[in-house]
């Protein structure tokens, strides 16, 4: 896909394959890429859940997977992490990539007692130090002694991402890291991101089903309804005949440049959405085009 | 209180202190894994263990232990099947074996057999033969579980988290339910099929709101079951309660004391 830049903004073609080469599978995997996926397919119950999908996150891109409920998303997610497998098709993962994955809604069941710092030590041979930077990193250092099971939405993904962090990854894979997320947190989590994309040159697979933010901070989207079924820029995916029939029409318009305006300083131990709240006319994009 | 040395109250204490160690880690993970009613229908299963024993003539705990692991084995194949919630297999299960259990040891031709004792447990008929088992057995059980400690943890937070990081998604379930299955087998002699799963679940219940940590969840519940086994041993002798349900009984009050008070803390 982005191998083939070129292509990019050739967003659509029935029968091809997302990569735009114009026939079914004709591009080969990518061996440069973090993660690359040819033809994938996996069916349940006699359900296509996706049918035909390529995929390639390279070092330091972003790849935002968008489309309703049911699309597939969180199914090509568990493919790409080896926790399914697929009736066809290929994923190259080269032996240097090393995935850090934010899993969607994680609910610890309260009976289970677990701290903070217990839950990013389960499993890693890591010191107290390495787990406090890795929650400073995500800006959840002042969570450390906290029960797992009383965190917010928007900690809890925080921390979430601080135990991928401490598996060192090239590659993080986020399933719609936003949800049970206010506005103004939202905001302030794509912010983290993309700060670590830059910071470590991070591959970045997210799953949304949230346009408007998600999209202006990514380099590639790709809309997915069981197939591919456009992919490219943000901006050429949202001026997509077949964006705006998933989405409805105008739905493009919500595609506004990514604006976040501090007026207040991050400590060293990092803010929380609670905090991020009071600004939530600054953080949140316009809508509609208003 | 002359009583007290008697061989047959040394016996009892041993194999309740035994499996208090045993039962405490386990019973953490079945309240992690909501597997209460997995181990109700392993334990009236073990009723059928019996009937087994008795018919073939062959050592009824062994028997025991061959009819739970079977049927654990039944459930973790259902596990796998998509159609019907596990809760639903259970509910059928757990009562099916039961009955079964009963007829086939009222179809047993032979000397009678006192089914109460295996419903209800008797602590104070345990046998040299019984300690072996639960500590020769039980060491086994603890040692499994400790190393599948980590790997439940994990699967019990997440589970897909804990596979997309390198965990097996199966065999530690599977080796768990195994483990269960043998530990209610020979648990059941002391505290009979109707109440084992109480002394699994009740210690870590009551350890929940003192822990902060998933090991120390473990060492409360083994805490306060040893307190349990003492307190009902003591409450059965002094005041000729049968055995298994006082030990049940002084568990309970520790947990409902433990539930209040951590009520009160929070408000």
């Amino acid at each position: 896909m982005t191998g083939h830049s070129a292509h990019s903004q050739d967003t659509h073609n029935p029968g091809a394959t997302a990569c735009g080469c114009g026939h079914v599978h004709a591009c080969p995997p990518d061996r440069s890429a973090l993660v690359s996926a040819r033809g994938l397919s996996l069916a349940r119950g006699g359900r296509d859940l996706i049918l035909g999908v390529d995929l390639d996150v390279r070092p330091g891109e972003i790849v935002t997977l968008i489309g309703p409920n049911g699309a597939g998303k969180s199914t090509l997610v568990k493919l790409i992490l080896g926790i399914e497998r697929p009736d066809s098709g290929t994923i190259l993962k080269p032996a240097t990539t090393r995935i850090g994955y934010v899993p969607q809604r994680f609910e610890v069941d309260p009976a289970i007692p677990m701290t903070v710092g217990g839950f990013l030590a389960l499993g890693h041979r890591v010191s107290g130090a390495q787990v406090l930077a890795a929650l400073t990193e995500s800006g959840a250092g002042r969570l450390v002694n906290q029960q797992l099971s009383r965190l917010s939405g928007g900690e809890t993904q925080r921390v979430l991402i601080a135990r991928a962090l401490l598996r060192n990854p090239n590659l993080l894979v986020l399933d719609e890291p936003a949800s049970g997320v206010d506005h103004a947190g939202e905001a302030d989590l794509y912010q983290l991101i993309s700060d670590l994309r830059d910071k470590r040159q991070l591959g970045v697979l997210l799953v949304s089903h949230d346009l408007h933010v998600v999209m202006a901070r990514s380099d590639r989207v790709l809309c997915l309804n069981g197939h591919v079924c456009c992919s490219g820029k943000p901006e050429a995916v949202a001026q997509h005949a077949e964006y705006a029939r998933i989405f409805g029409p105008g739905s493009g318009r919500m595609l506004a440049p990514y604006r976040h305006d501090h007026d207040h300083t991050h400590g060293i131990s990092g803010s929380l959405q609670s905090e991020g709240s009071l600004h939530s006319e600054d953080s949140t994009t316009p809508r509609g085009g208003a | 209180m002359s009583d007290w040395p008697e061989p047959f109250v040394l016996r009892a204490l041993a194999a309740g202190l035994g499996l208090a160690l045993i039962a405490a880690p386990l019973g953490c993970v079945i309240v992690w894994r909501r597997m209460a009613y997995v181990g109700e229908t392993l334990a009236q299963a073990s009723l059928l263990g019996v009937a087994l024993g008795l018919a073939l003539q062959i050592n009824l705990t062994l028997a025991v232990i061959l009819a739970a692991v079977a049927a654990a084995l039944v459930l973790i194949g259902f596990g796998r099947q998509k159609l019907l919630a596990l809760d639903s297999v259970l509910g059928l299960m757990h009562h099916a074996a039961l009955a079964l259990g009963i007829v086939s040891i009222a179809l047993l031709k032979g000397p009678p057999v006192d089914l109460l004792g295996f419903l209800f447990g008797d602590v104070f008929a345990v046998t040299q033969d019984d300690l072996y088992w639960i500590f020769g057995g039980g060491a086994l059980v603890l040692a499994l579980t400790l190393w599948l400690w980590r790997p439940l943890v994990r699967l019990s937070l997440h589970g897909d988290l804990a596979t997309a990081e390198g965990v097996d998604p199966v065999w530690p379930r599977a080796l768990f339910d195994i483990l269960l299955a043998v530990t209610i087998a020979v648990a059941m002699k002391i505290v009979g099929i109707l109440l084992v799963m109480a002394f699994l679940v009740v210690p870590a219940v009551a350890a929940r709101p003192l822990a902060s940590t998933p090991e120390r969840m473990a060492v409360y519940a083994a805490i306060i079951a040893v307190l349990g086994v003492l307190g009902g041993i003591t409450l059965s002798l002094n005041f000729d309660t049968p055995g298994g349900p006082s030990i049940v009984l002084c568990m309970s009050a520790l947990a409902a004391i433990s539930l209040l008070a951590a009520g009160r803390l929070r408000r």
